[in-house]
């Protein structure tokens, strides 16, 4: 396909948590590449979140292997992976009030030294993430006045203050408003498109993903249902076989839109 | 700045008043010269700064490792292993003027390694919160072997094994602030390079790990750092509650909660909170004297609620 080297690359990667009857993983590859926006799609436990923590070493394939910038991902110390890759998780806690630059700041932990203060290079990295998460007017805010959406732009802002290469997003529109949830995809398109990044995006929006992605991944019980650009990818059958629900995809702006059926005939008004 | 200079203004106070404030009068003008002062109150007010501090920092990472702002050192298990140790060392006459703080320091150590296994019970990761559960646990075994040891033993004995329990620095002489000073370094070395990825650790695990935080050796590092200091602590100088809980929690309000600069405040606020109780449990009482955990305890205490109302009080 194309001659630049993945940045994280799994290969037929095979994972079963310490106990469980079965594989939470199996055979399921995964390449994405600077410029390319890629959706990891499923129902709830098909092995989405367990797919990103194998590709990030935390935690090691069965069999198989999962690289990042052609290195071994377990192999990675953590800091120097942090410049690499940074990662917006699905929760996180506030144990201490902070401010929303406080916090950015905190991403600029792997470039800091062990003793050494903060640089101004480090403080402008931190207004450069906040510009262009557009939550630089949040700067001076103590995060629990924030909203959901401003919320995750500003872990977003956070991540990208590790000056990464690549950004894994972990359902990061759970819970927001079609306002929010269109700004975090525009943003995150955004990245890819001005700034070269390289997303890799877990999320149950189908239609958001068959818009906004290059390429989408459906997994279903741990393995690969199908893989490629989401017009391959989303077809009424396929979708209709993982998620086990009856639907119809329709085009929309050249991208594939899923609506799903009622399976009860609607009840007919009274004559 | 002016914040700093504030501290350092009141910790030199404190150490002030506990050099010249004493049931023994000492003349202003006799001050330098007098043996009281020299070979008593020096060495116990700067045994009183270095305890008082330990137990700030080893306060202050300790809540952030087990990610609970009212976590006190003591809470995990170790004031219980050195009480043990050091009835155990008064029932068994073990003599020596090492004897005590040697026992009681194995056996906070050996609480610490206890706690430490089970909080590993879980797997290959330490779990803080087992860690907390497991440290009250083991706090409670070694207290019902160290009252059965009291309610067995001589009553001279009892009264000295009781008093030590409650923490106080009669038995500080130049040798052990010159142990203390030697051997605390270390720890707070280690606790002051594990600042930053504590502030991480607040976010959660994960997060930190993703941020490039080390996390599982940042643990271990972190709460053996933390109780190598408790155990010092009270093996010179018994239990001394309360400072090591609500010294982080007024620094925090001051200097916010990056560990860089909250450390470094905890210990001088630490060790003045100490000056302070242990200058008001000589003088108080005189020619007697209060244990000086039961000061801390009675300011402690009252405090510990304000800040509880105040922690719970947005929320409720």
């Amino acid at each position: 396909m194309s001659t630049v080297a993945p940045l994280l690359s799994v290969q037929r990667v095979t994972y079963r948590y310490p106990g469980a009857p079965g594989d939470a993983l199996r055979d399921v590859s995964l390449e994405i590449r600077a410029g390319e926006f890629h959706a990891v799609l499923g129902p709830n436990g098909s092995g989405k979140t367990t797919l990103v923590r194998v590709a990030l070493g935390l935690a090691a394939p069965a069999t198989g292997t999962a690289e990042i910038a052609g290195r071994a991902a377990v192999a990675w110390s953590r800091r120097d992976l942090a410049r690499i890759v940074g990662v917006v998780a699905q929760r996180e806690d506030n144990l201490f009030p902070q401010q929303v630059r406080e916090t950015v700041l905190l991403g600029r932990y792997p470039h800091l030294s062990l003793w050494g203060a903060e640089r101004p290079v480090d403080r402008e990295a931190v207004t450069r993430a906040l510009e262009r998460c557009d939550a630089l007017g949040l700067a001076d805010r103590w995060i629990w006045t924030l909203s959901g959406g401003e919320y995750q732009r500003v872990r977003l802002a956070r991540a990208l203050a590790q000056e990464p290469s690549m950004l894994v997003l972990d359902e990061p529109t759970a819970s927001l408003d079609v306002r929010h949830e269109m700004d975090l995809f525009e943003l995150a398109r955004g990245l890819v498109d001005a700034g070269g990044l390289a997303v890799l995006m877990i999320t149950h929006h189908v239609n958001l993903a068959a818009r906004f992605a290059d390429r989408v991944l459906l997994l279903a019980d741990g393995q690969t249902a199908a893989q490629g650009t989401p017009r391959t990818v989303l077809t009424r059958e396929t979708v209709e076989r993982v998620f086990a629900w009856p639907v119809a995809i329709e085009p929309f702006d050249g991208h594939p839109q899923m609506i799903p059926l009622r399976q009860r005939r609607q009840p007919r008004e009274p004559a | 700045m002016r914040r700093w200079l504030g501290l350092a203004g009141l910790v030199a106070l404190a150490l002030v008043s506990a050099v010249v404030l004493g049931p023994a009068h000492v003349a202003l003008g006799d001050l330098t010269s007098s043996e009281i002062v020299r070979s008593l109150r020096v060495p116990r007010a700067l045994l009183a700064l270095l305890v008082g501090g330990s137990l700030g920092v080893a306060g202050a990472s300790l809540q952030a490792l087990v990610r609970n702002p009212l976590a006190d050192p003591f809470l995990l298990g170790l004031s219980g292993g050195a009480g043990l140790g050091a009835v155990l060392a008064i029932a068994l006459h073990v003599a020596g003027p090492w004897a005590l703080p040697l026992a009681a320091f194995v056996g906070a150590l050996g609480a610490m390694a206890l706690v430490y296994r089970l909080g590993l019970v879980g797997g290959a990761q330490l779990d803080p919160r087992v860690l907390l559960l497991a440290g009250v646990a083991v706090g409670a075994f070694t207290g019902a072997i160290t009252t059965a040891i009291v309610s067995l033993a001589e009553a001279a004995d009892l009264r000295n094994a009781f008093l030590w329990l409650w923490g106080g620095l009669s038995g500080a002489s130049w040798d052990t602030v010159l142990v203390i000073a030697v051997y605390i370094p270390v720890p707070l070395v280690v606790l002051y390079a594990a600042a930053r990825p504590l502030d991480l650790l607040a976010l959660g695990e994960e997060p930190a790990t993703h941020l490039g935080a080390d996390v599982e050796p940042l643990k271990r590092r972190v709460y053996i750092a933390a109780s190598m200091l408790t155990a010092a602590a009270v093996a010179v100088s018994g239990v001394i509650g309360f400072v090591g809980l609500i010294v982080p929690h007024i620094t925090r309000l001051v200097w916010g909660h990056h560990h860089r600069a909250l450390l470094p405040a905890a210990f001088l606020g630490g060790g003045a909170l100490l000056l302070f109780a242990d200058t008001v449990a000589r003088v108080s009482v005189a020619p007697r004297e209060l244990p000086v955990g039961i000061v801390t305890a009675l300011v402690g205490v009252p405090l510990f609620a304000v800040l509880l109302r105040r922690w719970m009080g947005p929320r409720g």
